[in-house]
C-alpha cells in the first residue's frame, strides 16, 4: 500500500527542472560569467571559421550580382532552385524557436525556460539567413524594393494577389515580432549584466536594459505583455510557414498543388528547427557548462518533439502519395512516381531515410537520452529536411507536363558555396550572441525554481507549503 | 491639480517624486519571496500606496498583495490589432482597386480572400509592436536614471535579493515610522534613498 502511494506520487511529480541544487545566485553566476570572462581562444577559432563562411557568402553574392542569375544552375523548367530551397530550409529552422518561446509558454511547459533564449536567437539568425535569398534571387536586384509597398514615381504598387508578396509580409512580420519578443525577454537579464558590470560595459547594458529594476509594477505589465506576445506569435508562426507553402500550393504545378501543404510544412518546420536546436544545444551546453540548466531531460523532451513531428511529416509524405493516386490525375500520379523512381530518386530516398526512418529510433528511451546518438540524428534530420525542400521544389519542376520540356537540374559551385556561406552568417551571429548576451533566460529559470514560489516558505520554510513543490523537495533530499 | 494627476500616473510606473530635501524613499531587503509577499500585504494594510516591491523574477500573488488590478496592456494590443487590420484592408483595397488596378486572368481587382494573409500579418505586426511599446510606456521605461541605483545593495535585485521600497511621496510617509514598520516586518539593510542627482 505504502509503495503504491509512493509510486503514484512519483508519477505525478515532475523531475526538477534545474539540477545540482542551484541557488538564484548560482544561476546568475553561471549565465552571466560567460559574457564577462576573457574571450576564450576557442571562441576566436570558431568565430574565425564562421566569419570566413560569411565572407564566402558575401563574395558569392557579389559574383552573382556582377554576372546575373546565369551563374546559378537554373534552367528552363527548373526556374526555382537552390535559392528557394535554402530560403524554405532556413525559415523552417527558425520555427522551433518561436514554438519553444511562444507555444510552449502558452501550454505552461516550464522546461522551455532553459532553452527559449538560445532557440529564439536561433530563430532570428535563421530568418536573417532566409531573408538573404528572396533579396538576391530576383535577378534585377536593383528592383528588389518593388516587393514592398513603397510609393514610387512609376505609380506602381505590389500585386496583392500573389502568394510571393504574402511571403514578403509574413517573413518580415515574423522577423520583426520575433526580434521584439526576444528583446522583451532579454531585458531582465540585461539588467542583471548591467548591475554586475562597471565602466563602459555598465553604460552599454544600462542603455539596453532601459532602467529595469524588477519593480512589481513593471513585472505586472511585463508579464501580461509577454503573454500577449506569445499569444500573437503562436498563430503567426503557424501562418508563416503556411504562407511559405502557399508559394507552392497556390500554383498548378503537379506535386505542388496540394491542400495538405500548410500543416505539412508547419510540422516539417518544427521538426527541422528542433533538430537544429539539438545540434546547437548539445555543443553549447557542454562548452558553456550549463548542463545543470539545460539538462538531459530537456534534450529528451525535444527528442520526443522530433519523433512526433518527424512521424507527422512521414505521414504527410504517404498521404500525398495516396491523394495523387486517388485523384486519378495522371500528371499528379507521374509527379510522385517520378520522385520515387525518377532521376532524383536518390534525393527522395535520402529525405525518406533521414526524416521518416532515423527519428523512429527515439521510441527507445535509452537512445533519446544518449548525447552522441541524438547529435547524429539531429544532423540527419537537418540534411533530410533540406532534401525535402529540394525534392518538393526541384523534382516537381524538372518534369512537368510535356516531356519535350523536361530537363535535369544541377547546382553550380556558386549555388553550393552561397548555401555553405549562409552557415557562416548563421554561426557568426550565433557566436556573437553566445559571447555577449546571456544564453539562458536567467530570470525565467529563477522563476521556475521551487524557491521562487512564495508559499514554499510557509510552515516554517520546510518547503511543504506549496503542494506542487512537495515532490521537488522530496527528490532533492533523495539526491 | 494637473501636477497631482501626473504624479499619480507616474506612481503607477514606479516613478516617485522626491521631497524637497531630496528624500526619495526607504528601501528594505527581505530574505525570500514569501517574506516579501507578506511585507507587501502588510505595507498596503498600513495604508501606504506609493510603494513597490523589487525582485529578480515576478512573484505570484504580488499584484493582489499590493492591491494592483489587471494590467490594461491588453486594450493597447487590441487597439493595435484593429489599426493593423484596418490599415491592411485599406492599403490593399486602395492600391489594387483605386490606384493601380491590373487585370490578371479576369480576377477582381480587390477581393477579401487573397487579402487575408496580409490582413492577418499586419494585424499581428501592429498589435505586437503596440504591445511592446505600450508595455514600455506603462512602465515608464526607458528610465536610465533611478535614485534607487544609488544604493549599492539594491543592485543585487537583478540577482538574488528582494526589496520593498516605500516612496517619500506617499501621503503617509514618515521617515521614522516607515523605517520602523519595515523593520518590524523583518526587513534587513534598511536604507534611506536620496535623489541627489549626482553621478556615482
Amino acid at each position: 500500500m505504502d509503495k503504491t502511494l509512493a509510486h503514484l506520487a512519483d508519477f505525478h511529480d515532475e523531475a526538477p527542472l534545474v539540477k545540482g541544487n542551484l541557488t538564484f545566485h548560482d544561476i546568475t553566476e553561471i549565465v552571466s560569467s560567460h559574457t564577462e570572462k576573457k574571450t576564450p581562444l576557442q571562441w576566436y577559432g570558431a568565430f574565425g571559421l564562421a566569419l570566413s563562411g560569411l565572407m564566402l557568402m558575401i563574395v558569392m553574392i557579389a559574383y552573382l550580382f556582377w554576372n546575373g542569375t546565369g551563374v546559378w544552375g537554373l534552367n528552363n523548367p527548373v526556374g526555382w532552385g537552390f535559392a528557394i530551397v535554402n530560403f524554405v530550409f532556413w525559415v523552417g529552422i527558425g520555427h522551433a524557436g518561436t514554438l519553444i518561446s511562444a507555444i510552449l509558454f502558452l501550454f505552461r511547459q516550464q522546461w522551455r525556460t532553459a532553452i527559449n533564449r538560445s532557440a529564439e536567437a536561433m530563430t532570428l539568425f535563421a530568418v536573417v539567413c532566409a531573408l538573404v535569398f528572396p533579396g538576391i534571387h530576383v535577378g534585377r536586384v536593383w528592383a528588389a524594393y518593388w516587393m514592398l509597398p513603397i510609393p514610387n514615381q512609376m505609380g506602381m504598387w505590389p500585386q496583392f494577389k500573389s502568394p510571393l508578396l504574402w511571403d514578403v509580409f509574413a517573413v518580415s512580420t515574423y522577423f520583426t515580432v520575433s526580434a521584439a519578443f526576444w528583446y522583451v525577454g532579454l531585458i531582465p537579464d540585461l539588467a542583471s549584466l548591467r548591475d554586475r558590470a562597471t565602466g563602459l560595459r555598465r553604460k552599454v547594458f544600462g542603455v539596453l536594459a532601459m532602467g529595469w529594476t524588477g519593480a512589481n509594477r513593471h513585472w505586472r505589465n511585463y508579464e501580461k505583455a509577454y503573454l500577449l506576445l506569445a499569444a500573437l506569435c503562436t498563430p503567426l508562426v503557424l501562418s508563416v510557414h503556411s504562407v511559405v507553402s502557399f508559394d507552392f500550393a497556390v500554383s498548378i504545378v503537379p506535386g505542388w498543388h496540394t491542400t495538405i501543404f500548410p500543416p505539412y510544412f508547419v510540422a516539417g518546420a518544427i521538426f527541422s528547427g528542433f533538430a537544429m536546436v539539438i545540434t546547437l544545444m548539445v555543443v553549447a551546453r557542454k562548452v558553456y557548462n550549463v548542463e545543470n540548466i539545460i539538462t538531459i531531460d530537456h534534450l529528451e523532451k525535444m527528442n520526443i518533439v522530433i519523433l512526433v513531428t518527424g512521424s507527422m511529416v512521414g505521414f504527410a509524405y504517404i498521404t500525398e502519395f495516396f491523394i495523387a493516386w486517388y485523384s486519378g490525375v495522371q500528371y499528379e500520379q507521374y509527379a510522385f512516381t517520378n520522385r520515387m523512381f525518377g532521376p532524383y530518386a536518390w534525393a527522395y530516398w535520402t529525405m525518406m531515410t533521414c526524416n521518416l526512418f532515423f527519428p523512429q529510433f527515439f521510441w527507445i528511451k535509452k537512445l533519446r537520452r544518449s548525447i552522441p546518438f541524438m547529435f547524429a540524428i539531429s544532423i540527419f534530420v537537418n540534411v533530410g529536411m533540406w532534401f525535402e525542400r529540394f525534392v518538393i521544389t526541384v523534382v516537381s519542376l524538372h518534369r512537368d507536363y510535356l516531356p519535350s520540356a523536361w530537363d535535369y537540374y544541377t547546382p553550380t559551385w556558386v549555388d553550393v558555396l552561397t548555401f555553405v556561406g549562409t552557415f557562416g552568417l548563421f554561426f557568426t551571429l550565433f557566436l556573437l550572441f553566445l559571447r555577449f548576451l546571456p544564453m539562458v533566460a536567467a530570470s525565467e529559470v529563477k522563476g521556475v525554481l521551487p524557491e521562487a514560489d512564495p508559499h514554499f516558505y510557509d510552515h516554517e520554510g520546510d518547503g511543504h507549503g506549496a503542494d506542487h513543490t512537495l515532490g521537488v523537495a522530496k527528490s532533492k533530499t533523495a539526491h | 491639480m494637473l501636477n497631482q494627476i501626473a504624479s499619480e500616473v507616474k506612481a503607477t510606473m514606479s516613478i516617485y517624486e522626491a521631497q524637497e530635501d531630496a528624500l526619495y524613499g526607504v528601501v528594505a531587503e527581505f530574505a525570500h519571496p514569501g517574506e516579501l509577499l507578506h511585507a507587501a500585504g502588510a505595507v498596503r494594510e498600513a495604508g501606504y500606496r506609493h510603494f513597490d516591491t523589487h525582485s529578480p523574477f515576478p512573484i505570484h500573488g504580488m499584484d493582489k498583495a499590493m492591491g494592483l488590478g489587471n494590467s490594461i496592456i491588453g486594450f493597447i494590443t487590441l487597439g493595435g490589432g484593429i489599426i493593423g487590420l484596418s490599415l491592411a484592408t485599406l492599403m490593399q483595397w486602395w492600391m489594387s482597386e483605386v490606384s493601380y488596378p491590373i487585370n490578371i486572368s479576369g480576377k477582381p481587382f480587390f477581393a477579401v480572400e487573397p487579402s487575408i494573409p496580409i490582413m492577418f500579418e499586419l494585424t499581428v505586426l501592429i498589435a505586437s509592436l503596440s504591445t511592446v511599446i505600450g508595455m514600455f510606456a506603462l512602465n515608464g521605461l526607458p528610465r536610465p536614471y533611478n535614485p534607487l541605483f544609488y544604493s549599492t545593495n539594491f543592485l543585487r535585485v537583478t540577482d538574488d535579493a528582494f526589496f520593498l521600497h516605500i516612496a517619500a511621496s506617499d501621503k503617509q510617509f514618515d521617515l521614522g515610522a516607515t523605517q520602523k514598520l519595515l523593520k518590524d516586518l523583518g526587513g534587513k539593510n534598511i536604507e534611506t534613498i536620496r535623489d541627489s542627482g549626482e553621478e556615482d
